[in-house]
């Protein structure tokens, strides 16, 4: 492995030391020079250099042969069987690569009793599920889970893995990839077969400012975590179903080291944050927790999830579960509506790929109107409230059934 | 009780742009900080170090983190907030590690420690990826839990933690040795003493090469990482849409009509 600068090419235009996040090259006698001891290998510089005069060599080979790979995978998470949300989105998405290699798509998914997700799932587009019950895979647990889809990924040898980017999914993917020494790309928002027949994934990095594509060149499976609602979610298929293949339990693989004691369900809500498809959001604006019951208010009739700034997590007001941006969540709702925050850029790298956004502030130069797509100057506790008032007028009084 | 708190230095902020002319990362000035979650995974460490001690087992807490020599920075930084000796991987060979990697040589340099436990931030905030932490318990054999909101219980053999997940919390008991990473609920960090000052500056930063963590080539940096880095580009811009002042009333009843038109009322 090494990183050359090829003289003939190169003439001192400085690109490459600008990338350079270790100011690892200086320009001399104008030929880029690099400082092998602080460059990290990162490729900026390759990619700045419009003279393609840098180039880094990896004389790396695959281990084995490749070609015995097939299929797309998608992880069928679920709990209590019930399947998660994103999983109907890794099919469409999946479904996509599956047509695009010319392959199968199927679903695997770890349980007990999972009769109804299973039914469920082979009503959509694909082509096989693979079911692996025992009642030790009842609950989530990171070592067992990673211990079985290592095993049942090295018999059948799948291409392509996709799994939620979901706390179980970012938990417990790591330690299948590390165990069968491949890639894992966390959080992709993009994903697409190349010309070279690889999956070429894009994930954001540095808070959304970035936006990076990588590749798993040398192992298989190529694996990815995939975002909440950045892909649509699958239709069902439009006639028949999926076939459904239980595979056999190995009991020597559920020894694990954790226990689980209890489940401890977020009293009061409705919908959790990262599925939710509208949230209301409310900040410092508020100026007291008393008046998150405003927020709730509105989210209620809206069938959304209560959101929160940091400034407002900090502040007390609201727990941690609720806060938006950088040290919190990173949603993609259809409708954003931010009600008292300002839209600091830590709250935005949370927030800002959400479809619409609305915000509404009394500070007509408040950041996140840089952002909104609708935004309305003026004071929440008025516009707020009444909003809630002429939607549940319009509804009608509730009805006594 | 022996605790590791495995840290990462991170850009200062992470509103870095890319010159759509040249292609290249816009960098305002190179200052750096300890990436925010690991501040609440060393608060944690420490705390944590200070419960056992009272409970009659002396207890320390080694830094490490892996990178440049610049690291060394913020291993200062977290010794000036509790830590008692750091360790900073850096070596030539380690440049261009993915995930796997990098949790590769921090589990080689949790194996030559033997720590009880083991604490990471839940994922940096540059990377953004959260597989680190994880990937060290794997790579080292340790157990694990991931998204840590509370440490319920906890002594030589075992730890009770509450952890953050999308529903609600989950409660494991986990048998130590293990990993855990922490969200930021999980406490309120403490700001540097003098006497944590004095020590940051005196302390010797123990610095550890590939050789040092038996981690051979081909398993650290861009020649052992399954991944490759094969673009980077800005995203479209967010541009701001309408914007409406005025009366209340009139805002409300355009809110409103918006509201209609996507169909949710």
């Amino acid at each position: 492995m090494s990183i050359t600068v090829d003289a003939s090419k190169c003439n001192g235009c400085t690109l490459c030391v600008k990338a350079c996040g270790t100011n690892a090259i200086e320009v001399k006698d104008k030929l880029a020079t690099i400082t092998i001891e602080a460059c990290n290998m990162c490729g900026a510089c390759v990619s700045s250099c419009r003279f393609k005069a840098i180039s880094i060599d990896i004389d790396k080979q695959p281990a084995e042969d490749l070609g015995k790979y097939k299929g797309v995978w998608v992880f069928g998470e679920q709990r209590e069987g019930k399947v998660a949300p994103v999983v109907y989105e890794l099919i469409g998405i999946g479904r996509q690569l599956a047509n695009d290699r010319n392959t199968e798509l199927a679903v695997v998914i770890l349980g007990d009793q999972l009769n109804e997700a299973v039914n469920d799932l082979a009503s959509y587009p694909v082509d096989k599920v693979y079911v692996y019950e025992a009642p030790e895979l009842a609950i989530y647990d990171a070592e067992r889970y990673c211990r079985v889809l290592t095993d049942v990924m090295r018999e059948l040898k799948p291409e392509i893995v996709l799994a939620g980017a979901t706390t179980t999914g970012r938990s417990f993917m790591s330690g299948v990839a590390i165990s069968l020494y491949t890639g894992l790309t966390a959080d992709c928002t993009g994903l697409e077969i190349g010309e070279d027949g690889l999956l070429h994934q894009t994930r954001p990095a540095y808070g959304g400012n970035i936006m990076a594509t990588i590749l798993c060149p040398y192992t298989r499976p190529q694996m990815a975590t995939v975002r909440h609602k950045v892909f649509p979610t699958s239709a069902k298929r439009a006639d028949g179903v999926a076939e459904v293949v239980h595979l056999n339990p190995k009991p020597n693989l559920f020894s694990s080291r954790s226990k689980f004691i209890e489940f401890i369900e977020t009293v009061g809500e409705k919908v959790n944050l990262v599925d939710a498809d509208i949230i209301v959001s409310g900040g410092r604006g508020l100026g007291g927790p008393e008046n998150f019951a405003i927020i709730r208010e509105l989210a209620d009739e809206l069938g959304a999830a209560v959101g929160s700034s940091r400034a407002a997590v900090d502040a007390g007001w609201i727990p941690y579960a609720h806060q938006v941006g950088q040290t919190g969540k990173t949603v993609c709702p259809k409708i954003y509506i931010a009600c008292g925050i300002s839209g600091a850029v830590q709250h935005q790298v949370g927030m800002k790929s959400s479809d619409v956004i609305i915000a509404i502030n009394k500070d007509a130069n408040a950041p996140i109107f840089d952002i909104a797509t609708y935004g309305f100057v003026g004071d929440l506790f008025e516009i707020v409230p009444a909003l809630t008032k002429k939607i549940k007028a319009m509804r009608g009084a509730p009805t006594l059934v | 009780m022996k605790i590791v708190c495995s840290i990462k230095q991170v850009p200062g902020t992470t509103d870095v742009k890319i010159n759509p002319e040249t292609n290249t990362l816009v960098r305002e000035g190179v200052e750096t900080q300890i990436n925010p979650f690991d501040l609440y995974a060393l608060e944690e460490a420490v705390r944590t170090k200070e419960r056992m001690t009272e409970a009659g087992d002396p207890s320390t807490v080694t830094v490490i983190t892996m990178g440049p020599p610049q690291a060394e920075d913020a291993l200062r930084e977290a010794i000036s907030l509790g830590a008692d000796e750091a360790i900073l991987l850096s070596d030539r060979a380690f440049a261009g590690s993915d995930t796997w990697c990098t949790s590769y040589a921090l589990a080689q340099a949790v194996r030559k420690l033997q720590p009880d436990l083991v604490f990471c931030g839940m994922q940096a905030i540059d990377g953004d990826t959260g597989q680190v932490g994880p990937g060290i318990a794997i790579h080292a054999n340790y157990a694990q839990v991931a998204y840590g909101a509370e440490i319920r219980e906890i002594d030589a053999k075992k730890i009770v933690v509450k952890r953050l997940i999308e529903e609600g919390y989950e409660v494991v008991e986990v048998k130590l040795p293990a990993v855990l990473t922490v969200v930021k609920e999980i406490n309120e960090p403490r700001t540097p003493s003098l006497r944590g000052k004095m020590a940051a500056k005196k302390a010797e930063i123990i610095k550890w090469g590939a050789a040092d963590i038996d981690a051979p080539a081909d398993k650290v940096g861009l020649l052992g990482s399954p991944t490759q880095v094969v673009k980077i580009m800005t995203p479209a811009c967010r541009e701001g849409g309408e914007k409406y002042a005025g009366e209340a009333a009139e805002l409300v009843d355009k809110l409103f009509d918006t509201l209609k038109c996507m169909e949710v009322v």
